[in-house]
């Protein structure tokens, strides 16, 4: 695996330790969230947003999933779940999972996939 | 929930699968935008070479990166590919991704068949539809699809196919195979 964990941002000098970040929690509401689980914003940023959430919240105005999410923070899932568990318990996003069970009993969806497979 | 909420974008998962350098990267950058996942998990020392953490304590954590790219099929329909190490102590991250998912791809290398045994398993006992993409490196002997049939004692509805995983046409054609596999797992199980 070449990637190498960042902990220095030139630009930004040095960052916390992603753990540092969610106070070395590993469990959180946000557990369960699917990885490609849909977050909306639906809150308006307030001071006291760490600079992480405010990402999370401009990258998230228009949807996008909670892995989508990670690779633009570049930060572990495990790290953006816990930060997307709290701010859900916020009320400054909204977090909808399309994935679970019903997508694999879509004949119509999996038909329209193939064929915009074909199409690529 | 009000009317905006059933416009969510339908998101689908698909996983690729196989053992050790068998070209699973390879495989969903031919198709998507490949980028890499960060997943930073406790492992128990039961996985981790002895040689690298001698003397730590039993529990550390440790960056994992995931192969993860979309295709995006029309505005609010995506599929998503998740790469994962083949090794059985990832199996944690699979549990995970293969909940819900629409499939899985195990890529096979004739010359070490064996290697992808346990994700063959592992989606036959989760109930995962998958195919078997056997990935034609070059100079490898080239075995006819039901020999690797036999071999991995596959059943008979589960696709097997040759390929290669560097040409977009035949990463294609493999995830189009397992998108129709999956949805005749589907239509024959209503
Ligand atoms: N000749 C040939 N080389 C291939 C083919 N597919 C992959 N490779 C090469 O094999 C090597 C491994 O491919 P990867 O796609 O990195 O394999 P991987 O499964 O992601 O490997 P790990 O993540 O390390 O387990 C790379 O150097 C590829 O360029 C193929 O079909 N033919
Ligand atoms: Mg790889």
């Amino acid at each position: 695996m070449s990637d190498s964990p960042q902990w220095f941002d030139e630009e930004a000098g040095p960052l916390v330790r992603p753990y540092a970040l969610i106070r070395g929690r590993t469990r959180s509401s946000g557990d369960a969230f699917d990885l490609v689980a849909t977050v909306r914003a639906i809150g308006e940023p307030t001071g006291e947003l760490g600079p992480e959430q405010q990402l999370i919240l401009r990258a998230a105005r228009s949807p996008i999933s909670v892995a989508d999410l990670a690779v633009e923070l570049d930060l572990p899932v495990g790290v953006v779940r816990v930060l997307l568990g709290d701010m859900r318990d916020h009320g400054l996003i909204s977090v909808t999972s399309s994935s679970a069970g019903g997508a694999r009993t879509n004949e119509r969806i999996l038909k329209e996939v193939i064929n915009g497979l074909r199409a690529l | 929930m009000d009317s905006v909420l059933s416009e969510d974008p339908v998101a689908l998962k698909i996983l690729i699968a196989g053992g050790f350098g068998v070209g699973k990267t390879t495989l969903v950058g031919s198709i998507s935008e490949i980028k890499p996942l960060r997943t930073e998990e406790v492992l128990s020392d039961r996985g981790i070479g002895v040689d690298d953490l001698d003397g730590v304590e039993a529990k550390t954590t440790t960056t994992v990166a995931m192969d993860f790219g979309r295709i995006t099929i029309r505005e609010g329909l995506v599929v998503y590919l998740f790469g994962t190490p083949g090794q059985e102590r990832f199996w944690f991250m699979w549990d995970e991704l293969s909940y819900g998912a629409l499939g899985a791809v195990v890529i096979a290398d004739t010359r070490r068949l064996t290697d992808c045994f346990p994700s063959v398993d592992y989606f036959e006992q989760r109930g995962t539809p998958f195919v078997v993409a056997v990935n034609c490196f070059d100079g490898a002997e080239q075995h006819s699809v039901d020999d690797v049939r036999i071999a991995l004692d596959l059943d008979d509805d589960v696709p097997v196919m040759l390929c290669d995983v560097r040409r977009r046409t035949s990463a294609k054609e493999v995830m189009i195979t397992l998108v129709e596999h999956s949805l005749r797992t589907l239509t024959s199980a209503n």
